[in-house]
């Protein structure tokens, strides 16, 4: 079966191996024979462990990418980056407010934003990364927040930065200060609460708790069940 | 960009798209679920599971992959190890690093245990976890037509009435407390203009009452409650994970035995409460199957804490999602959260016609695609052989507004589009993947794990590595609640417990115990355990390697 694959020729750390095409890059370095320990996390796409490299022969451009979202080509160098260094500033949450200073206070150096876009061509998510950047400078703290959302902060970003910006980590900043002073708050969420605390269902959960399978099972299978159709709403 | 014979049958689902937008099947009756669940569901299958040999759960009926690993022998002989000598000495040591064990040590350090005291030990980096990955959401009964009441029915009900009532109290009534403690974090739900959270159903819920950050949820949780751990200074020992747990003479859990990876030394971690939060088993690939799960998810927890006497339960049943990328194959067993069926798209065979509700508890759900596939023949096959069921995807749109692909589900849409299908326009393929432990070890409501007829006095454990919760399946957006309001519990209670405990002189005894019972069972020392990863490596690297460094 191996035998009949097609396979291409890619470049690990500069040591050629032949993989099956098709592969993703990570997939490709198991195969190889490379097993994990740094480099690999969920391998689908959400926790930016599988940073990597690489340039393609012929090709001038370096580009940058994720091992497990990313298929071989034929002649990648590649190499994948362990780990970023970076500084995340330290702050209570609690005690600090939202105002247009704050990410600028925390991390100064994006002042030092030349603008280059780099950080942006660097992105594996396609983050408009510079222009949020851009606008924590400005201390729009809510266009930060939305711009960066997608972020897995694997760290290539900073990585690339000639500023040497720690994008991921304003972002993160950006967010919390985002999801906790200037996003409204579910009011539903805060009375639901207070309804528990006071012991309002506590006594119909205790009969729930002392009910038969039987019992359960007959309320279970006539529960009446919200409508599916979601109406469309405008804010989200 | 699919091949041709796919296309042609994308053509027949786009034929009866405008018909399929105003009926869905109806859901199935109980008899129906059981019977599809019984021909259908690989759970049910005899031969994929066999009877433990040994141990508090011997006689338990578990799938071969894990009995594998319960009858194998520990990496270590305990005579090898020196336990005089410790290397961290703590109060509370959580073994994981995903959003149960994040939330167990925040909880820890609200209830009076300074950071310098925790220690958080895993496997992989802080936040490289099945949390992260979560993508659908988190359930809470926090609107007006909902209560923690229906919400305990949907979950016993789902769970076929097998789950621990006191374990399934605590998951409800803790749930909206959880959302607020988050929004106070500042971790950014989905809100209406108001501030009402925008919530949706899941399968087999009978309230909207799935919470979501996009479809990147989960990870929204995590990277916010490792920021806040970050900023609070509590230390994480990233790349080691536990591979035994360590008593004291008198037979309390008193910290563990944990591996760094890369320099292969041991660390004595010496502790008087210790939480296991080391998540499920998905890359045991229990029956072949693809998995959503991260690299590291290989029941080391439960592992070792069965060495020491911890009950298994409900670990007959694996939930597979239904639905996984089936195709393209750089992606087969990722998971297309439920989310995608929640906001309108639905399961259509290979001649677009509908066969099932899109919003079946999972289990039955899985079932059906199956049955589609295998018992009607009417799957969709792949290039490389694969059967798959198409997710109508473009419904979303339709019913919801252009756009709303993109932003509500731009995780899943970014990873089909950076393989060249377009899920706005065209369908996806899915098909059922190994997705959730739905068992585990016991605890009781206070998460502390329990032994053959006690407490295991010291031990403590939270999310998927522990069972009850869920019965016999889980449902969406339970699994992330799991992890918070068992993290929470565990935090809480192991810090009380700590405050309190004295520990005396380290012990492996318990391993030693272990070995003379898989001897005396005649278990070959052919298989150790834990495993710590999946080898996927070539096999034509395998069958030359060596080992002399």
């Amino acid at each position: 079966m191996q035998r009949k694959m097609k396979m291409v020729r890619i470049y690990i750390m500069g040591k050629e191996y032949r993989v099956p095409e098709g592969l993703t890059i990570m997939k490709a370095m198991e195969y190889a024979g490379y097993r994990y320990i740094r480099g690999a996390g969920c391998r689908a796409g959400f926790c930016g462990a599988c940073a990597t490299v690489y340039r393609k022969e012929g090709d001038y451009k370096l580009y940058a990418d994720l091992a497990c979202q990313t298929t071989v080509e034929d002649g990648m160098y590649l190499v994948q980056l362990p780990f970023t260094p970076a500084n995340k500033a330290i702050y209570d949450l609690e005690k600090i407010k939202a105002d247009d200073k704050t990410l600028v206070n925390f991390y100064p150096e994006i002042a030092r934003c030349v603008s280059c876009n780099t950080c942006t061509k660097a992105c594996p998510q396609e983050l408009d990364v510079m222009d949020y950047i851009q606008a924590s400078l400005r201390g729009d703290i809510a266009k930060a927040a939305e711009l960066s959302f997608d972020c897995i902060q694997c760290g290539l970003c900073a990585l690339r930065c000639p500023a040497e910006i720690v994008h991921y980590h304003v972002a993160q900043l950006a967010r919390r200060l985002y999801g906790k002073y200037l996003a409204p708050k579910a009011k539903h969420l805060e009375k639901r609460v207070k309804e528990i605390e006071e012991g309002k269902f506590d006594a119909e959960l205790k009969k729930m708790m002392k009910k038969s399978i039987e019992e359960l099972r007959k309320m279970y299978n006539a529960r009446d069940i919200e409508p599916e159709e979601e109406m469309p709403t405008e804010s989200d | 960009m699919y091949p041709k014979e796919m296309e042609k049958s994308i053509r027949k689902v786009e034929a009866t798209r405008e018909e399929r937008l105003h009926k869905l099947p109806e859901r199935m009756s109980e008899k129906e679920r059981q019977e599809v669940l019984q021909k259908w569901h690989p759970d049910y299958k005899p031969e994929a599971k066999r009877k433990l040999k040994i141990g508090v759960s011997k006689g338990s009926i578990v799938p071969h992959e894990v009995a594998d690993l319960i009858e194998a022998y520990p990496l270590i002989k305990p005579e090898e190890i020196d336990l005089s000598q410790v290397d961290y000495d703590v109060d509370v040591l959580i073994i994981g690093g995903g959003g149960a064990g994040t939330a167990a040590a925040l909880f820890a350090y609200y209830n009076g245990i300074k950071p310098e005291n925790i220690l958080i030990a895993t496997k992989l980096r802080h936040g490289d976890a099945n949390t992260m990955m979560a993508q659908g959401g988190i359930q809470a009964a926090d609107k007006e037509n909902d209560s923690p009441i229906i919400h305990y029915l949907d979950v016993i009900g789902g769970g076929h009435f097998a789950n621990k009532p006191e374990l399934v109290a605590k998951l409800v009534m803790d749930a909206p407390s959880i959302i607020k403690w988050h929004e106070e974090l500042g971790i950014m739900y989905d809100k209406k203009e108001d501030g009402e959270m925008i919530t949706i159903h899941g399968g087999g819920t009978s309230r909207k009452r799935m919470h979501s950050a996009k479809d990147y949820t989960g990870m929204e949780i995590m990277r916010v409650l490792r920021d806040e751990a970050r900023n609070i200074g509590i230390p994480v020992l990233e790349f080691s994970p536990a591979i035994e747990l360590l008593q004291d003479d008198d037979g309390k859990v008193a910290g563990a035995l944990l591996y760094n990876l890369e320099t292969e030394q041991y660390y004595v971690a010496k502790a008087k409460a210790t939480i296991l939060a080391t998540g499920g088993f998905g890359r045991l690939h229990i029956q072949g199957f693809p998995t959503t799960n991260h690299y590291g998810a290989t029941f080391d927890g439960a592992v070792m804490a069965y060495r020491l006497g911890a009950r298994l339960r409900d670990m007959d049943s694996v939930q597979y999602h239904p639905t996984g990328v089936a195709y393209p194959e750089q992606i087969v067993g990722l998971l297309v959260t439920e989310k995608v069926r929640s906001l309108g798209a639905q399961p259509v065979n290979a001649d677009g016609e509908q066969f099932v509700h899109p919003l079946e508890a999972r289990d039955v759900e899985a079932a059906a695609l199956i049955r589609e596939c295998y018992g009607r023949k009417k799957g969709v096959v792949t290039p490389t052989g694969m059967q798959g069921i198409w997710l109508d995807s473009p419904m979303i749109d339709i019913i919801h507004g252009e756009g709303t692909i993109e932003k509500r589900l731009g995780a899943m849409f970014r990873m089909f589009n950076r393989f060249g299908i377009d899920m706005r326009e065209e369908p996806i393929l899915v098909f059922p993947t190994l997705h959730y432990q739905n068992g585990g070890i016991e605890i009781d409501a206070e998460a502390r794990v329990l032994g053959k007829n006690n407490v295991i006095q010291g031990l403590f454990a939270a999310g998927e590595v522990e069972g009850g919760v869920h019965g016999k399946n889980r449902l969406m957006g339970n699994s992330l609640l799991d992890t918070q309001v068992f993290g929470k519990i565990a935090g809480i209670n192991s810090a009380k417990y700590a405050k309190k405990a004295k520990i005396g002189k380290l012990s492996l005894k318990h391993v030693n115990r272990y070995i003379e019972e898989l001897r005396k069972a005649k278990i070959k020392e052919e298989r150790k355990a834990p495993i710590i990863f999946p080898d996927y490596r070539g096999e034509q690297v395998l069958s030359r390697a060596i080992d002399i460094l």
